[in-house]
């Protein structure tokens, strides 16, 4: 990525003469990679191409006496760059600290294991005195990071890893230059030196904090995908010629052309060409989708075929692509409630260790066999030591970071960890009928016609009367129309009634268009229409009648076709032991008849749009955690009143942040996906924490020696730091786990 | 020995006070434009007294290359900001009504508190 040639853009400031100019382009100029710059005098901008980095442009500008800040934030790629590069570097300095310390530590604690480390004769003193200092500069050079943060910390009345790391090496190291120095101030079965354990502790928590700052790297792999789909420059035409500028000049209104092979930059509406996208890695759709005129691009697909000319609609921050990301990223930093007793615990964690570790040393020189003092000495050390409160601490956040990392990448936006957690315990979900289960996109199937009437001319007013509604049957009815070449005419008087349909005037006749509740109320005699609107609706079109005066002229039948797997993605859900209800506005029999095509028996018909809401609310107050799936536009109230709401979307159109969960894809395999993800990264949070709090509590009573009065165990302190160092590793090693997860299809 | 116990009570005493009770310094800051240092495993100043009502921005400047420093959460306010090493990474804070806001990485290792009047 960084070798990649682009057009970068900078403020100069402090540049007040003209013969700056000259002097910030040569600086420029001889930075590594740079190859065009200009400079703009008027406006104090520069302009450099090719592939230096930011930062050394900036500084070869800071250095002659001016300073260049980016125009426009740096991408959001460098940062990921620099990241990884400043991960990769304080990778190396621990892995460095690492071999130091075990290179002292681990001999050491060899001949511990062979001979004793006791100091009886003078000879011994002075070569563990000259140990001691030699594990004081591994302690300064290898564990420096340990100390100045315990001190900073501790300067600030708060204490964290360092501190108890700080802490344990400390005692470890003071007791053994104690034995050392005054060795008579001790009983003599008490001269024994650790200076191993410090060492080694030093060297296995630098191991497995290397480890740990790799395997973080890779929580936020999902994030750095979705990152990594902007393009650094786009190709626009100006003027009449094509230029490749940065992605951060391109403005709206922009035409911008996209070859084949290429990814969108910007969000835009094609103007010429057509061809197919790619749009897998924004929405989890696999099948690529094809554009023409008129279609909306969004950045970071990608173009696969033909070459399109698209015009910028949204750029930067406004992108549906920059909206994903900062979504995820909030997600994946928010918490759900399962994580807040670690919380509370970590909050008060440390300094309740170090009052633990004081009673444990107490205890056993008051209690202790001889020499207590070293049992004290021992059990303090391990206490502090073996106590983790990052495996706490991190059980949470990284699974959370990991899985909703997983889920982006099929297409599932998931708003925050709460929402994770209650999706994983829904019982019921509700689902709307049309633009849900179905495609959202019905079309007049039949026109059947009464009292001899034209079916052309009752399209033509059916048409002109449902101009004015905003309902999706209705513009299926003008599209069918406007398709005829039927021309519409003017309506007076129009009037939309909820629920039921529309009525209006034209050319002084009185119209009526909609549902047997609209007849009714108008006491048009539909009697003899009746078996023929049962049969429609039984094969799941929705019939609507049309009345001229007060007699019913026509019935004309509208379709929606049912999404091809919507019926597997249902049966997957009940799979699950989830209650699955249908509710529509349409009528009972074509609910019934739709409901059953895709295996749902618990639905409701006729339903207002402001009952939808009640509904869940009926259902929750059975005690149902309850889901609600719909478009997130109509269906706003319900959404907000489901525990969880899920707006479903047809490609990139949706509205992302109206719900709980969107679903970049139609499919409402994505449902049973959501579900199926956040029940895995739950149960991936119990499994860490679990194991953090096993740690802790299971850890430091066995550190402190409270399994030695019945086994005569007692932890030795380089043990302790062994678990410390996997301890983290291990939660986030799991949570990595996460990755690999594959909901299952049935 | 009794020495030795009456000692090591005081010790526990100290640390309860020391990390609990003591009430840290606050900063009072009239700008809108803070800056928050990142290092040694604490945020300076941690403790940061603020008018109310008034929107303002916290840079966080990260010098700590420590994996926990990355990420500053303000759980109550739904934000959190990723930090780069050695750069200021700008959060903005909407004007908020009076009370505590704390702020603190994902382990809840470095700690602060926006104090709010």
């Amino acid at each position: 990525m960084s070798n990649e040639s682009t057009t970068q853009n900078f403020m100069i400031e402090g540049a007040n003469c003209g013969s700056c100019v000259a002097k910030i382009e040569k600086a420029l100029k001889n930075v590594k990679g740079a190859q065009r710059v200009e400079m703009n005098f008027a406006d104090r901008t520069v302009q450099v191409e090719g592939c230096a980095k930011a930062k050394q442009l900036m500084q070869a500008v800071a250095e002659i006496g001016y300073q260049a800040k980016p125009m426009n934030s740096d991408s959001q790629q460098d940062a990921l760059d620099e990241k990884a590069e400043a991960d990769n570097a304080h990778y190396k300095k621990l892995m460095r600290n690492m071999v130091l310390a075990l290179g002292l530590g681990a001999p050491l604690m060899l001949y511990g294991l062979i001979f004793d480390m006791s100091v009886t004769t003078q000879t011994q003193r002075i070569g563990w005195f000259i140990v001691g200092v030699m594990t004081l500069v591994v302690m300064a050079v290898s564990g420096k990071q340990f100390y100045t943060g315990a001190w900073q910390s501790f300067k600030n009345h708060t204490a964290n890893m360092d501190t108890l790391i700080a802490l344990g090496t400390g005692t470890a190291w003071l007791y053994s230059m104690v034995v050392v120095i005054m060795p008579s101030i001790l009983p003599e079965v008490a001269r024994h030196v650790y200076f191993e354990a410090s060492a080694m502790i030093i060297g296995l928590i630098s191991l497995g904090l290397a480890f740990e700052v790799k395997a973080r790297g890779r929580t936020s792999e999902a994030i750095k995908r979705l990152i990594g789909l902007q393009p650094k420059t786009a190709r626009v035409i100006r003027d009449n010629q094509e230029q490749d500028i940065a992605i951060s000049q391109v403005v709206k209104g922009d035409v911008v052309r996209v070859r084949p092979g290429e990814k969108i930059s910007v969000d835009g509406d094609v103007i010429e060409g057509s061809s197919t996208l790619d749009e897998s890695m924004l929405t989890g759709e696999p099948m690529p989708v094809n554009k023409g005129e008129g279609d909306k691009v969004v950045a970071g697909s990608i173009n696969k075929s033909g070459t399109l000319l698209f015009k910028a609609t949204h750029i930067g921050s406004e992108t549906t692509l920059a909206n994903i990301i900062n979504m995820v990223k909030r997600a994946q930093n928010s918490k759900p409630s399962i994580g807040r007793l670690a919380d509370v615990i970590s909050g008060i964690f440390v300094p309740t260790v170090m009052i633990i570790a004081v009673l444990a040393g107490l205890a056993w020189l008051n209690f202790g066999p001889q020499p207590s003092i070293a049992y004290a000495v021992v059990a303090i050390t391990t206490v502090l030591i073996i106590a983790c409160p990052c495996a706490l601490g991190l059980a949470t956040p990284m699974s959370i970071m990991v899985g909703i990392g997983k889920a982006a990448q099929s297409g599932i936006l998931i708003r925050n960890g709460e929402a994770l957690q209650t999706t994983a315990k829904i019982t019921t979900m509700i689902l709307d009928k049309t633009g849900t289960i179905t495609a959202g996109k019905p079309t007049v199937t039949d026109v059947v016609t009464f009292n001899q009437s034209d079916s052309t001319e009752v399209l033509k007013l059916a048409a002109s009367l449902e101009s004015g509604s905003e309902h999706p049957l209705a513009e299926a009815i003008v599209n069918f129309a406007k398709n005829k070449n039927i021309t519409l005419e003017k309506v007076s008087d129009f009037n939309a009634v909820t629920g039921q349909g529309v009525l209006g005037t034209i050319n002084e006749q009185n119209l009526l268009f909609g549902n047997q509740a609209l007849m009714k109320s108008h006491s048009i005699d539909i009697a003899k229409a009746i078996p023929q609107a049962e049969q429609l609706a039984s094969a799941a079109k929705t019939p609507m009648y049309f009345a001229i005066g007060n007699q019913l002229h026509a019935i004309i039948a509208v379709a929606d076709p049912i999404k091809e797997d919507s019926a597997e993605a249902i049966k997957r859900l009940q799979n699950k032991g989830i209650q699955v209800v249908m509710l529509t506005g349409d009528n009972q029999a074509t609910a019934k008849a739709v409901a059953s095509k895709v295996g749902i028996t618990d639905f409701i018909a006729q339903v207002m749009p402001d009952d939808k809401a009640s509904e869940v609310t009926k259902r929750q107050s059975q005690g149902e955690i309850v889901g609600m799936t719909g478009d997130g536009i109509n269906d706003a109230p319900a959404l907000a009143q489901a525990d969880v709401g899920f707006a479903i979307g047809t490609g990139t159109d949706v509205a992302i942040e109206s719900a709980d969960i969107t679903l970049m894809r139609g499919s409402l395999h994505g449902l049973a996906d959501a579900i199926a993800v956040s029940g895995a990264t739950i149960t991936n949070i119990k499994q860490n924490l679990f194991g953090a709090f096993i740690y802790n509590i299971a850890g430091i009573p066995v550190a402190a020696g409270l399994l030695y009065p019945f086994f005569g165990l007692l932890l030795n302190p380089v043990v302790a730091g062994a678990a410390m160092a996997l301890s983290s590793l291990t939660v986030v090693t799991n949570a990595n786990r996460l990755r690999y997860f594959k909901p299952s299809k049935s | 020995m009794l020495l030795i116990n009456l000692l090591g009570v005081l010790l526990i005493v100290a640390i309860i006070y020391w990390f609990w009770w003591y009430e840290p310094n606050k900063v009072n800051s009239d700008s809108n434009q803070i800056t928050i240092t990142v290092s040694n495993g604490v945020y300076s100043p941690a403790y940061i007294k603020v008018a109310a009502n008034t929107p303002l921005t916290l840079n966080f400047n990260r010098q700590d290359s420590s994996p926990c420093a990355e990420t500053v959460i303000f759980p109550t306010l739904e934000l959190s900001e990723t930090l780069s090493m050695g750069e200021n990474a700008p959060i903005e804070i909407p004007a908020l009504d009076a009370g505590e806001y704390a702020f603190h990485c994902q382990m809840q290792m470095y700690k602060g508190k926006l104090l709010v009047y």
